[in-house]
Formats: C-alpha cells, sequence, structure tokens
C-alpha cells in the first residue's frame, strides 16, 4: 500500500502542465473550433512525442503500456488545459486495435501521433470525424474502419468538439474480441480529463474572486463566494483518488464510479465558476467558457450518469 | 501507486475478522445514550481491550497493538463491516489521546491512556459554552491558580457522552488579561465526579441524553491534569481538532459498511428506482472516503502532516452519513418514522454530524482560507 504518485509520475505532469502552458491552448482550442486543425495537430505531435499515447500502446508496437495510472496523470492535464481533439478516442483505438490482429499495422502511428483515431460512440456519434486519420467502428459482428467520408459536423455544446456519424461498414478489422477493455479505457481517459478541466475551472475563479473587488473588498472574502469554492474544492479532492484507484484496478465498476464523480464534480465546479465570474464568465470571447462547455460536454460522454451508476450497483466497488 | 495492503496486513485483517465474528453481540446493544445501554457499551470496550483490539494504533505498553495508520484503517473496515457496537470510549481515544501523544507527559499517558482503552474510564468533551461555540475562542470559563493546580469554574455545554461518563478535557481561560482570544487558554482534564461539578443531562432529539450541560464551581484541578503548558491551550486543541476532524474520529469503514447495508435494504425493497441514483451515490462515496483516506495514509507514511485538508473529511463524511440514512429512511417508505429501527438511531446520530466537531461553515471557511488561499472575511 502505497497509493501516492511517485517523483517519476509527478514530473511528467509537470513537464506536461510546462508544455501545455507555453503552448497557449485557448488559441489552439479557438481555431479548431473553427475547424482550423494546423495549430491542433501540431500541439498533437507534441503530446505524442511526450509519450502520452504511447501510455496505451504495448512495447513492442512502440508504445510505454500499458501504464494506465501514467494515462490517467496524462489526461488531467489535457483536462487542465482544454485541449481539443479525440484524445480519449484515441486511447480507445489503441486499445481496440491492441486486442486485434491488425494491432501492428496501426499501433505504431497511433503512439508515434501519425495517426489520429476516432471511435463511434454507441450513440453512433464520432469526435472529430471529420479530422482522424482512423474512423473505428464498432457493430456486433466485427470492428470496422470506417473508410469513406463521415457525415456533416454537428456542433456539440463544447465548440471544440466536433461530432459526425460514420460512414457504415468499411474494411473490418477484426471479429469475436469485445470491446469492453477498450470502453474501460475511454472512460478512464475521460474521467481523468474531467478532473482536470474542473481543476482548471477551480484555479480561474480562485484567482478571479481574489482580483475582482465589490463593495471594497475582494468577493473572495465573502462567505457566499468561499463556501462555493470550498464545496468544490472537495467534490474535486475526492473525485481524485477514485480516479487514481480505477487506474491501478481498471475494474469497470471502480473506472465507472471515477468517470460519474469527476464528472459531477466538474460539472459543479463549472457552475459555480460560471456564477462567480458573473456576466463575463457568460461570454464566448472570454476563456472560462472554454471550459465550462467542456465539463458539460463530458458528463455524458462515454457514459452517461445512469450508466455508471448501474455498472456500481451490478458489479459493486471493492470493499478492502 | 499501490492499493493492494501487504500480506502481513492481510493477516492483521484475518485475524480481526475472526476475532470479531466470536465476539460481536448477535443483538444489538442497547442505546449507547442510555445508561443500560452506555453500561453496555463500557462492557463491550472491556471486551475489545481484553484481546487488544480497542486500540490498535496505540503502542503496546498502553493496551495497543503499534499497529499503525494502515492497519487502524483495515481493523476499522473489519469493525464496522461485523456489524460490532458504537464505541462509547470514542471521544477519548479519538480526541484525548491523540493529543497526549503529541503533548502529554509520560506520566500522564501512562496513568491516564490504559484506563481509556478498557472502557473503565469514559471521557466527554467539555468546549463549547452558551457564548462560544464556533466562536470557540470566545469561551469564558476560567481557570484561577491554587497551591498545586487549578480552581475551574463556568458553564460548559453540548458536551458529548458526559451524562454517563467519567472525566472531561477542554480549554479554559487561566489568562484573562492578555486581550487575544485565543491566547491565555489552559487544556485541562477533570473528574466529572469532582466536588464543584454539576451534570445536568440534556435529550437530544429524541430525548436520550447524549450530552450534558456542566456547571463547574471552583472545581480543583491538579497540575498533573494540565496538558501542555499553561495558556498554550488553544494550539494543543486545535490539533486535536484536526485529528477529530480527519481520519481518526470517523474511519471510512464506518460509512462502507453503512453503505453495503443501504444497498442490501434497497434491494430487499426490490431495488425501486426512486432511490436508486442515491443507492449508487451512497456506495460511490463511501468507496471515495476509502481511498481517500489511504491516500492521506500515505502521505502521513512518506512524513507529511494532515491539516486543513481534515476539513474537506470533515464535510465530506458528516453529509455522507446524513445522506445515507435519509435515502434508507426514504426506502422504509411510511414505516421509516419508527423510532426503534436501527436506521432511526442513526439518522438522529447523523443529524448532528455537520454541527459538532466544528460546524461545516467552519470547515469551508478552512478550505477557502487555508487550502484556496481567499481572504479572511466577516464570518
Amino acid at each position: 500500500m502505497r497509493f501516492l504518485l511517485d517523483a517519476e509520475q509527478r514530473a511528467f505532469a509537470d513537464a506536461l502542465h510546462a508544455m501545455l502552458t507555453a503552448a497557449d491552448t485557448p488559441a489552439v482550442i479557438r481555431s479548431w473550433s473553427r475547424g482550423d486543425h494546423a495549430r491542433g495537430r501540431a500541439l498533437w505531435s507534441r503530446i505524442a512525442e511526450a509519450g502520452v499515447f504511447g501510455l496505451a500502446v504495448p512495447e513492442e508496437y512502440g508504445g510505454l503500456g500499458p501504464r494506465p495510472v501514467e494515462l490517467a496523470v496524462a489526461f488531467v492535464e489535457l483536462g487542465r488545459h482544454a485541449v481539443p481533439g479525440p484524445l480519449a478516442e484515441t486511447v480507445g483505438a489503441a486499445v481496440l486495435l491492441g486486442d486485434r490482429a491488425p494491432a501492428g499495422r496501426f499501433l505504431p502511428g497511433l503512439a508515434a501521433g501519425k495517426e489520429t483515431a476516432t471511435v463511434a460512440a454507441p450513440t453512433g456519434y464520432a469526435l472529430d470525424g471529420d479530422v482522424a486519420s482512423l474512423r473505428l467502428l464498432p457493430a456486433p459482428d466485427g470492428l470496422y474502419l470506417s473508410t469513406a467520408a463521415p457525415g456533416p459536423v454537428r456542433r456539440s455544446l463544447d465548440p471544440a468538439r466536433r461530432l459526425t456519424r460514420l460512414a457504415p461498414a468499411g474494411e473490418l478489422l477484426g471479429t469475436g474480441a469485445p470491446y469492453d477493455r477498450a470502453l474501460t479505457w475511454i472512460r478512464l481517459a475521460t474521467a481523468a480529463q474531467a478532473l482536470g478541466v474542473g481543476l482548471a475551472l477551480l484555479d480561474r475563479t480562485v484567482t478571479h474572486v481574489q482580483q475582482r473587488t465589490q463593495f471594497g473588498v475582494p468577493i473572495g472574502s465573502f462567505q457566499a463566494v468561499k463556501h462555493r469554492l470550498a464545496d468544490a474544492k472537495t467534490a474535486l479532492e475526492f473525485a481524485r483518488p477514485l480516479l487514481f484507484g480505477a487506474a491501478v484496478s481498471l475494474r469497470p465498476a471502480e473506472v465507472a464510479a471515477a468517470k460519474l464523480t469527476a464528472c459531477e464534480a466538474a460539472y459543479r465546479t463549472a457552475r459555480t465558476a460560471l456564477h462567480l465570474h458573473g456576466a463575463i464568465g457568460y461570454t464566448a470571447e472570454y476563456d472560462l467558457s472554454l471550459w465550462l462547455t467542456k465539463a458539460r460536454a463530458l458528463r455524458s460522454a462515454w457514459g452517461t450518469p445512469h450508466e455508471c451508476r448501474d455498472l456500481v450497483l451490478t458489479e459493486g466497488l471493492q470493499r478492502g | 501507486m499501490d492499493l493492494t495492503h501487504s500480506p502481513a496486513d492481510e493477516e492483521f485483517r484475518a485475524a480481526a475478522r475472526a476475532w470479531l465474528d466470536a465476539h460481536v453481540p448477535r443483538a444489538p446493544l442497547p442505546s449507547l445514550e442510555t445508561e443500560e445501554g452506555f453500561a453496555a457499551h463500557r462492557t463491550w470496550e472491556a471486551e475489545l481491550a481484553a484481546d487488544r483490539w480497542s486500540v490498535v494504533s496505540w503502542p503496546e505498553r498502553y493496551g495497543g497493538r503499534d499497529a499503525g495508520l494502515l492497519r487502524w484503517l483495515v481493523f476499522e473496515e473489519e469493525y464496522w463491516a461485523a456489524g460490532a457496537p458504537g464505541r462509547v470510549g470514542q471521544n477519548g481515544i479519538a480526541l484525548l489521546a491523540p493529543t497526549l501523544f503529541a503533548y502529554g507527559t509520560e506520566e500522564q499517558r501512562a496513568r491516564v491512556l490504559p484506563p481509556m482503552a478498557t472502557g473503565e474510564v469514559v471521557w466527554a468533551q467539555a468546549w463549547s459554552e452558551p457564548e462560544a461555540g464556533s466562536d470557540l475562542a470566545a469561551l469564558a470559563s476560567r481557570a484561577v491558580r491554587t497551591d498545586g493546580g487549578w480552581l475551574i469554574s463556568g458553564l460548559k455545554t453540548w458536551s458529548s457522552r458526559a451524562a454517563f461518563a467519567d472525566r472531561a478535557f477542554g480549554l479554559f481561560r487561566s489568562d484573562p488579561g492578555t486581550g487575544r482570544p485565543h491566547e491565555g487558554l489552559t487544556y485541562l482534564m477533570f473528574d466529572l465526579r469532582a466536588p464543584g461539578v454539576t451534570v445536568r443531562p440534556v435529550g437530544r432529539l429524541d430525548g436520550r441524553p447524549a450530552f450534558a450541560e456542566l456547571f463547574l464551581d471552583e472545581v480543583f484541578v491538579p497540575d498533573e491534569d494540565v496538558i501542555g503548558e499553561p495558556g498554550q491551550g488553544w494550539a494543543i486543541a486545535m490539533s486535536a481538532t484536526a485529528d477529530e476532524r480527519g481520519l481518526t474520529l470517523r474511519s471510512p469503514g464506518r460509512f462502507l459498511a453503512s453503505a453495503a447495508r443501504l444497498r442490501d435494504l434497497w434491494r430487499a425493497q426490490g431495488s425501486p428506482g426512486h432511490a436508486r441514483d442515491r443507492v449508487a451515490d451512497a456506495l460511490i462515496a463511501a468507496r471515495a472516503y476509502q481511498v481517500f483516506a489511504y491516500a492521506a495514509a500515505s502521505r502521513v507514511l512518506a512524513g507529511a502532516r494532515l491539516g486543513p485538508e481534515s476539513s474537506m473529511n470533515k464535510v465530506f463524511w458528516s453529509e455522507l452519513d446524513l445522506a445515507l440514512h435519509e435515502t434508507a429512511l426514504d426506502l422504509l417508505g411510511a414505516e421509516g418514522e419508527l423510532a426503534d429501527g436501527a436506521w432511526s438511531e442513526g439518522y438522529v446520530f447523523a443529524l448532528a454530524g455537520p454541527i459538532y466537531a466544528g460546524t461545516n461553515e467552519i470547515q469551508r471557511d478552512i478550505v477557502a482560507e487555508r487550502l484556496l488561499g481567499l481572504p479572511k472575511g466577516r464570518r
């Protein structure tokens, strides 16, 4: 029992945080939302160079994985900077393909960041299907590579999330292997991303309420303001160990519990962040909106609260 | 990141489980908040202590097992999963003992701790006063210097367990001239049956005397019952309350067991949809508290101290406890209002959680000011 990140894992988080801070992600996100992916692709390459996608790819295919704890560490940072693109989906694709015969054909490219993958969710929508070089369609009879052009882009409440329906059929990549393992990994990555989104919203809001003055004092000195932020902090800090516990076990119910808790905490923090920023937070031009809208979208991506609770109630959580 | 217990810790768990299987009373004891129940719980403390299961984390020479924080968490998981009785010695064990380990003398530890472990001496708290609740430093009870000790006078209130307990501990103003409320306070232990002490039991919502008022009129406290230096009581007490809010007062094992029972109740009622989300959320929150505690214990073992983060714990477990019991009463339907069920007793107890041990508003202030760095303001 030593339920702590080690020095190397913390250094990995710090290095990603520094790299993403320097990358000016708000500008990247805004370009991505307009359908201009050049800066986003450049950032994608740097994230791959840092080894993030390799964490879901076995060493024999050019990766470093499977390393779910480091993956969670990385995705917290990706969420903290609201990095756009099919990040969790690329992780899911690596797991889907790693379980099947064509692993050697695709995995090295995914690990190296040369390929961008998306996966159709059970709803039929795939994130950034217009950008991804690999579009995977899990179907009852097997996993397909969707080769025809995807449908038109539909806007998400999060402008950086561009949803498309994938063209059915295409190339059959494999049959038989279940999709559960990939879903667990995507869900873990999404949970981590949501936690990062929540942490960033909290940080930005704490800074804001220290600077914003009304009635002659910082609004952060008012108890009504403090208590909402204290609740956000508490919700996020209790989501964190659930996330890492889920990464350690990779049990579907634990991952579902982490996904639900991290997304609820992030969403609650988003509501607090919006409220405490006042009208400026409600504007599209202010960067806070980039995190606010993502918190809402991630809540239902890859496992709604209802689905996550189902897994907890049917499979149960670990006791000891 | 490792969440598995060592084989030695698992052996410890198995030994605890085996002992509890053999000893936990089959029928629940009468309520702790009655004279009869208090006596029965005291006997249970003695039974625990006889086989060294009363205070596993303490050093062996005081009746413990030197078990460490991780094994204490394991013990608590087994304890509550076994349906074992509430701990009448809780206030002393969770609050006074850590203070004595940190600030007491060896003589005090040797004298006070062993009878605390056996339930022979049960301790009550004496913090709050009529005009000093959340603003504890406003307390007015006095300690006046006398030959060989102190004479304490004043009124302490909401003193948990004091209706039937033996001794109490708390803060008294020994130097009223400092001009600063947090200074000139002294941490004292005293006998609830000493001359000058009048205990007036106070009924909680269900009428049971869960706490009491303590009228103190020049009660003699010998110097040997002062903890730490006179005048330094505030700092000493605050370290104790951090422990209280943190892990030691309400271990995760308690809520894991309650959440599992809630799930069983829900299933027994046919898994009704109206309570589904709340049952799932209780299971998840109990697990979250458990892994949060393992993370905190890991930090402590790595040399860190639990500081203001304990305030997050207190808000979390007190709200979880209430949510759990409210859900259970809702699941019981119209029978939920019956007062003699296990869930209703727990519900009445849970209602107090957000109030005692520092109200949740005080905890949120601490989280906001000391963890988030927000400026102090008017409360």
